[in-house]
C-alpha cells in the first residue's frame, strides 16, 4: 500500500513541480516588464498597470483560477483553453504566471527604486551609457535587495501550487486526498505534507546560500 | 586662453530660478573655490557643469571650444555622455559602487571606455593590464595602495571619498569638480581628503571646489567665488574675497565662520 501511495503522490508532485518551475520561468520576465511599465513616465501605462496589479493582488488566486478557466467558455462562448487536462493545465499556468508576475513586479519595483539616485549619477558622470549603468551598476544592487522578498514569494508558490485542484489539475494534494474516497485512509493526505516540507526546506537552504553569496557587499 | 569658460548660465526648477546668470572662467592648473550659503545654487552649478541637469541658458567652453550652448544645440544622450568626459565630479556622498572593490571602482569606467578603442579587440589583454596598473598608481597617489581589494563598506568615509577622487581621476578629466567633498565626514577624516585635494592643486590639476572649509579655500584656491541667491556676488583671489570682501553680503556670510 505504502508503495502505491508514494507512487501516486510522486506522480502528483511532478505536476506540482512543473507548475512551480513554469510559473517562475514565466512570472520573472513578465514581472520585470510589469514593474518597468508601472514605473513608466507615460501616465496611462503606469496607471493601467497599477490597476491590474491591484486587482490581481487584491483577489484570491483561487478566484482568478476559476475565472480564467471558466470565463472564456461561459462568457464568450469559446473555451480558449481546449478540452481535457492539457487545457486545464494551460489555464492554470496563465493564472499562476499572471498572479505571480504581479507580486514579483512590486518586489522588482521596490528593488529598482531602492537603489540611490547617486549610483546612477556616479555612472553618468563617469561617461557610462544607460545600458552600462543598468548592467554594471544597478543590477547587482537590485538583485541583492530582492533576494529575501523573492524567497518568501517562492516558498509561498510551493504551497500555492495546491490550488490548481479547483480546476481539476491533479497535483500532489489531489492525489493524497483521492485515497480517502478510494481506500478510506487519510494518512496519504498527511503524507503530502512531507513533500511540501522537503521541497520548501531545500529551497530555503538554496536561498540562504544565495544570500550569503551576496554578503560580500553592503547596500 | 582660459581652459574653462562659462557664460550666463541659467537654470530654473519649475518657477524657481536657481541660477540667475553665472559667468566665470578658469585657467589651466587653477583651483577655484565656490562658497556661499545653502540654497545659493552652488550644487546646481556643479550639476549643470556635469550635465546631470541641463542648463536652460548659457554657454560652456572648454579650451576655446564650445561644448554646450543652450541656444543652438539640443544635445542627444550620446553627445551629453561625451561632454561629460571633459569633466569629473566628486560627490558629497561619495557614491562608490558598493559591489566593487576600490580598484574595480577606479578601473570600471576606463575599462568600459576602452571598448570604444579601435584596437580594443586586438590588444584587449594589454589594454586591461595598462588600465589596472594605472588605477593602482592613482589609488597609491591618494594613499590607498593597501586598500585595493577592500569593498566600500570596509573603508572609512575619508578613504571612500579618496577612492571616489581616484575614480574621477582615472578618466583624466580636464576639470575636476568637487561638491562639498568633506561635508559628510567627521572633522577627523576631513583632513585626509583635503590633503589629497591640496596635493592635486600642487600637481596643477584644474579644479572647482564647492566647500564650507574657509581655511582650506583660502590656502588652496587661486580664485574664490561667493554665490548667493543664484548670483555670483563677488569673485577674486582668496585674499580679497575672504580677507577683505567688498560686498556687505559676503562680509555677513563670512562672519558666520570662526576665522
Amino acid at each position: 500500500m505504502f508503495l502505491t501511495v508514494v507512487k501516486a503522490l510522486s506522480l502528483g508532485f511532478m505536476k506540482s513541480l512543473e507548475i512551480f518551475g513554469l510559473t517562475l520561468l514565466g512570472a520573472i520576465p513578465l514581472g520585470l516588464l510589469i514593474s518597468l511599465a508601472s514605473m513608466s513616465r507615460f501616465k496611462p501605462l503606469s496607471g493601467l498597470t497599477k490597476i491590474i496589479v491591484w486587482i490581481v493582488r487584491g483577489t484570491p488566486l483561487m478566484l482568478q483560477l476559476l475565472i480564467i478557466y471558466y470565463g472564456p467558455g461561459i462568457m464568450l462562448g469559446n473555451n480558449w483553453w481546449g478540452t481535457g487536462s492539457s487545457g486545464r493545465f494551460i489555464a492554470a499556468m496563465v493564472a499562476f504566471i499572471l498572479n505571480y508576475a504581479c507580486y514579483f513586479s512590486e518586489i522588482f519595483r521596490g528593488g529598482i527604486e531602492g537603489v540611490p539616485k547617486g549610483q546612477r549619477e556616479a555612472g553618468q558622470v563617469l561617461g557610462m551609457t544607460n545600458t552600462q549603468i543598468f548592467f554594471r551598476v544597478t543590477l547587482m544592487q537590485v538583485i541583492k535587495r530582492i533576494v529575501p522578498p523573492m524567497g518568501n514569494e517562492i516558498i509561498t508558490l510551493v504551497k500555492d501550487t495546491s490550488l490548481v485542484r479547483v480546476i481539476a489539475v491533479y497535483e500532489v494534494m489531489w492525489e493524497g486526498q483521492s485515497f480517502i474516497k478510494s481506500s478510506g485512509i487519510i494518512w496519504p493526505l498527511f503524507f503530502t505534507g512531507v513533500y511540501y516540507l522537503v521541497f520548501s526546506g531545500v529551497l530555503t537552504v538554496l536561498l540562504s546560500k544565495l544570500e550569503k553569496k551576496l554578503d560580500y557587499f553592503k547596500v | 586662453m582660459a581652459l574653462l569658460e562659462v557664460k550666463d548660465m541659467r537654470k530654473s526648477f519649475g518657477s524657481v530660478e536657481v541660477l540667475k546668470g553665472i559667468s566665470f572662467s578658469l585657467e589651466q592648473g587653477q583651483t577655484l573655490s565656490v562658497i556661499g550659503p545653502s540654497g545659493s545654487g552652488k550644487t546646481t552649478l556643479l550639476r549643470c557643469m556635469n550635465f546631470l541637469e541641463i542648463p536652460d541658458k548659457g554657454i560652456i567652453n572648454v579650451a576655446g571650444k564650445t561644448i554646450f550652448d543652450a541656444e543652438s544645440s539640443h544635445l542627444n544622450d550620446e553627445q551629453i555622455r561625451r561632454n561629460r568626459l571633459h569633466f569629473g565630479l566628486v560627490f558629497q556622498s561619495f557614491n562608490l559602487f558598493p559591489q566593487y572593490t576600490a580598484l574595480e571602482n577606479v578601473s570600471l569606467a576606463p575599462r568600459l571606455q576602452a571598448k570604444e578603442r579601435p584596437d580594443f579587440r586586438a590588444n584587449k589583454k594589454e589594454i586591461y593590464e595598462q588600465i589596472e596598473s594605472r588605477s593602482v598608481d592613482i589609488l597609491r597617489r591618494v594613499g590607498l595602495g593597501d586598500k585595493l581589494s577592500n569593498y566600500p563598506h570596509q573603508l572609512s568615509g575619508g578613504q571612500q571619498q579618496r577612492v571616489a577622487i581616484a575614480r574621477a581621476l582615472a578618466l583624466t578629466p580636464e576639470v575636476l569638480f568637487f561638491d562639498e567633498p568633506t561635508s559628510a565626514l567627521d572633522p577627523e577624516l576631513t583632513g585626509e581628503v583635503l590633503n589629497v585635494i591640496k596635493q592635486l592643486a600642487n600637481e596643477d590639476m584644474t579644479m572647482v571646489v564647492v566647500t564650507h572649509e574657509m581655511s582650506f579655500a583660502s590656502a588652496v584656491s587661486d580664485n574664490v567665488i561667493f554665490m548667493d541667491g543664484g548670483h555670483i556676488i563677488e569673485q577674486g583671489p582668496p585674499a580679497q574675497v575672504l580677507g577683505d570682501p567688498k560686498e556687505e553680503r559676503t562680509r555677513q556670510f563670512l562672519r558666520g565662520y570662526d576665522k
